[in-house]
């Protein structure tokens, strides 16, 4: 009943450009997000060259002036949260899989779903249209604190900060839709018999990511409309001249980036979570426990963003209270990590690449997170506040978070979204080449942090107090790494396209998954079910004795299992 | 897909009526320049209005019982917001402190620091 | 554009409200979160400048209740129309939504009119202090009407054909919504300013 589709075949540009599909829509996203991770990726290798060679033309870029530092990292920053993490987490994956998991057709509104994709693109398209204005690209930080970012005398990117502002506030719009889209999509399309607790945790944490976002963006939102008024209609409100206040932004900033954070991590954690049950054979330990301690991390998220803020002069009543706060919602987190390690304990493990990706998760976000105690100690951050150590931190956070987790993913479902599967060894060989620099990158920055180096500084030439000439081995080391893990990302971006063409034609199910979008061809037919499935079990039953498999399907009913699944 | 009538429609002609009296009594009330009285005509009397519309308009009390708690935990979150920002943007003093650098007028940027 | 093939993820009830009805209050959510960001930055300022009485002293309160009792009345046109949708009544929802639509017209223009006066007594965006959040709030209030004005009159022209009825309730519930912002805007800026 479902594939009776009544359209006629249509061309290529109705096919792949206005299609309401969920399946093409993610591929969209996923197509944006990865461009815009080679853009991201190259400001970084362009501003690392100038930290490990201060002041020395960067081949393929030229001479970086201050000016161009700071729209650089601005640039970098924005580009890989907003236009990388999030598309490929949230709306890459949510479009692709959440109909698939749930057993449905479609999201329950398909033209929503193609209008928050058209509004996405628009605003990326807006974004790199700024990089050719006068002035380039915006230059205050990701971060856009007033007055810097208010007053184009300052800045001296006026009409990039403009721009900047428009393309941010237009992908929250299309996350807003996107993501309220996702969330009644599980809410109501399930598959009979789908009950709260069979929904498989990778669509229960985009939902809650949703969530989280829905809440926290829109007090941003009438923070940014009072930003864009202040750089473009002359009113003050963060102008304490003029009765406004920076400090405002600042919170309504950070009232929406910590949540922020929690946004990204959230599918990060669900795609690792599906992996793990997969690949070590055994139900998740303890899935009720995992979502009632998502859910309270979600919530305690919101009540502990000032730790961005404690050296801004914010009243030190509210530090102390938002630095307990901060210490709190580790546990919950590192609650969840035990839970996917127990998980592990005593399961009958293959290291498949997807596999190394996500233990590869799990072992980098735990330095990120215990690195995280000493910022959200307000007394230790007020001397790690903007140094490298913050750095750091957050990427030992942000890289498992966009870079592994997103790797694990794609080379989990790569087979089912292509119909084909990735060569191995080139996989192993990536991950290792991605894995090992990174961490080669980023702990000469908690040294070099510790020790005292400055965020945003294009060069320590400029500042007799700041430079420190015996730590530049470092800086240079760092940035080598970089350039060796740029270099592997070339085997991921060879395997991928050389295996649509030439890798193995990959079976329904080759990883011998349990849940529902292992249960249609790779890749799906438009309408994805040709009979739409009824649910009779959790997502995570492996490791079954007395079946003639060693996992049971969510859609096969109990009488059929002894006789075996039809993979 | 028609509606299915999952409502009893109450007369809302009446709660009309009754709205608009309450809007009568809050402008009267801010008349009388009484600042506890201006406040409570204002602000109790929108937060009567606001109830009578969410109730007996929106159905939000015959509605499945999550949705009215999703919308005052969104309140709630704009409370915390409130909650969070206000004491640094809000007051620049209060009984037993004050923020020297925040009551100062504000001035153009120092000088660089270092020579 | 109308009718289209509806996906059956879009007729399936797991929650046991409706999927309109369910994006709706959710799309309600998220606008609480943000207008409260918005009105929760300017009652902050306002309490911390007690000096903004003067500026805020100009606000027309005529105009102001005026527009109050014109919301109102529109919502209850707009709850009738519902009405008239659970009767299946079409063509009579559409011409309440109309009556809606209306009432959002008359809003919008006693505000265009209460906007020139003010930018005559010299009062504008950029004035500052208080006005900056006066323009800010009405606007963004009237942007929404605005949008709620133009949706409301397609699903009129949807019901008056006896299509789409669930979609009355729904695009009602969004504007007692924005009533309801409106219920606070009144008192915050002309009553108890």
């Amino acid at each position: 009943m479902s594939t009776e589709v009544q359209h006629a075949e249509p061309g290529i540009f109705q096919k792949y450009f206005f299609s309401t599909d969920h399946k093409i829509i993610a591929m969209q996203y996923l197509f944006t997000g990865m461009a815009m991770a080679l853009i991201g990726g190259f400001f970084a290798y362009v501003f690392r060259m100038q930290l490990g060679f201060p002041n020395q033309h960067v081949p393929g870029y030229g001479i970086v002036t201050p000016g161009k530092y700071n729209a650089l990292v601005t640039m970098h920053g924005s580009i890989m949260i907003f236009w990388v993490a999030m598309p490929v987490l949230i709306a890459a994956f949510g479009n692709f899989l959440i109909p698939l998991m749930v057993g449905c057709d479609d999201m329950a509104f398909p033209r929503i779903n193609r209008l928050s994709y058209q509004i996405f693109l628009a605003s990326a398209l807006i974004l790199l249209a700024s990089f050719l204005v006068k002035g380039g690209a915006f230059g205050g930080a990701w971060t856009a604190y007033p007055p810097l970012s208010a007053s184009g005398a300052y800045n001296l990117t006026p009409a990039g900060a403009v721009l900047w502002l428009l393309a941010v506030a237009l992908e929250f719009v299309a996350f807003l839709l996107g993501g309220i889209n996702f969330t009644v999509t599980t809410m109501n399309s399930r598959a009979p018999g789908m009950k709260m607790y069979d929904i498989p945790l990778v669509v229960w944490m985009i939902v809650l990511a949703s969530v989280i976002f829905m809440c926290s963006a829109g007090p941003l939102i009438a923070g940014a409309v009072m930003l864009l008024f202040d750089q473009t209609m002359s009113t003050g409100f963060y102008d304490p001249t003029r009765g406004g206040d920076p400090l405002l932004w600042q919170h309504l900033f950070w009232f929406f980036g910590h949540p922020e954070v929690y946004v990204v991590l959230l599918p990060a954690m669900g795609i690792v979570a599906e992996i793990v049950a997969v690949f070590a054979r055994k139900k998740i330990f303890g899935y009720k426990t995992v979502l009632y301690t998502t859910w309270a991390v979600g919530f305690l998220s919101f009540v502990v963003w000032a730790h961005h803020q404690f050296v801004a002069g914010i009243d030190p009543r509210m530090a102390n209270i938002f630095s307990v706060t901060t210490l709190l919602i580790s546990v919950p987190i590192t609650e969840m990590v035990f839970l996917y390690i127990a998980t592990l304990y005593g399961g009958s493990i293959r290291l498949d690449t997807p596999m190394l990706w996500a233990l590869g998760f799990i072992a980098e976000f735990m330095i990120g997170g215990v690195t995280g105690i000493f910022l959200g100690s307000s007394s230790t951050d007020i001397y790690l506040h903007d140094t490298y150590f913050v750095i750091a931190h957050f990427h030992y956070t942000f890289v498992p978070i966009a870079i592994i987790a997103v790797y694990a993913g794609l080379t989990f479902w790569y087979p089912k979204m292509f119909g084909r599967m990735l060569n191995e060894k080139l996989g192993k060989i990536h991950f290792w080449g991605t894995v090992i620099p990174f961490n080669v990158i980023f702990i000469p920055l908690f040294i070099t942090g510790t020790a005292g180096d400055q965020r945003r500084i294009y060069s320590y030439a400029q500042f007799a107090e700041q430079s420190r000439p015996a730590l530049q081995h470092l800086r240079t080391t760092s940035t080598i790494a970089l350039l060796f893990m740029l270099a592997f990302q070339l085997v991921f971006l060879f395997n991928s396209f050389w295996s649509l063409r030439h890798g193995r034609r990959a079976e329904a199910n080759p990883w011998r998954s349990s849940t529902l979008e292992w249960t249609v061809p790779s890749p799906p037919p438009h309408g994805n079910f040709a009979e739409l499935p009824t649910v009779y079990r959790g997502p995570y039953e492996y490791g079954l004795a007395g079946c003639a498999e060693d996992f049971a399907p969510q859609n096969v009913p109990d009488a059929a299992l002894a006789e075996g699944v039809k993979v | 897909m028609a509606t299915e009538a999952h409502v009893q429609h109450p007369n809302y002609v009446k709660i009309w009526g009754i709205l608009v009296v309450l809007l009568v009594v809050s402008v009267l009330g801010s008349m009388t320049h009484i600042r506890n009285v201006v406040l409570i005509a204002a602000f109790g009397v929108a937060v009567v209005k606001a109830y009578l519309v969410a109730k007996n308009f929106m159905h939000v009390t015959i509605e499945k019982r999550w949705v009215p708690y999703l919308l005052i935990v969104c309140l709630l979150f704009v409370v915390i917001l409130f909650a969070g920002v206000s004491p640094d943007v809000m007051k620049h003093s209060g009984l037993h402190w004050s923020n020297p650098s925040a009551n100062a007028p504000a001035q153009p940027g120092a000088a660089a620091a270092h020579e | 554009m109308s009718a289209s093939v509806k996906p059956i993820a879009n007729t399936r009830s797991g929650t046991g409200i409706p999927t309109a009805r369910l994006i709706t209050w959710w799309v309600i959510a998220s606008e609480i979160v943000i207008f409260g960001g918005l009105l929760a930055s300017y009652i902050m300022h306002r309490i911390g400048h007690p000096e903004w009485a003067d500026s805020a002293a100009h606000t027309n309160t005529w105009a102001g209740a005026f527009n109050t009792f014109v919301l109102l009345t529109s919502s209850l046109f707009a709850v009738l129309a519902h009405k008239a949708a659970d009767a299946h009544d079409g063509p009579k929802a559409a011409k309440l939504l109309r009556l809606t639509s209306l009432g959002g017209l008359i809003f919008l223009i006693v505000k265009g009119f209460e906007w020139t006066a003010d930018i005559r007594e010299g009062f504008v965006l950029s004035s500052g202090g208080f006005w900056q959040f006066y323009y800010t709030l009405t606007g963004l209030h009237g942007l929404h009407v605005l949008a709620g004005m133009i949706i409301m009159l397609v699903v009129a022209s949807d019901a008056a054909k006896n299509q789409e009825l669930q979609r009355v309730e729904c695009i009602g519930l969004y504007w007692h919504f924005v009533d309801i912002v409106w219920i606070f805007l009144f008192p915050l800026l002309y009553i108890a300013r």
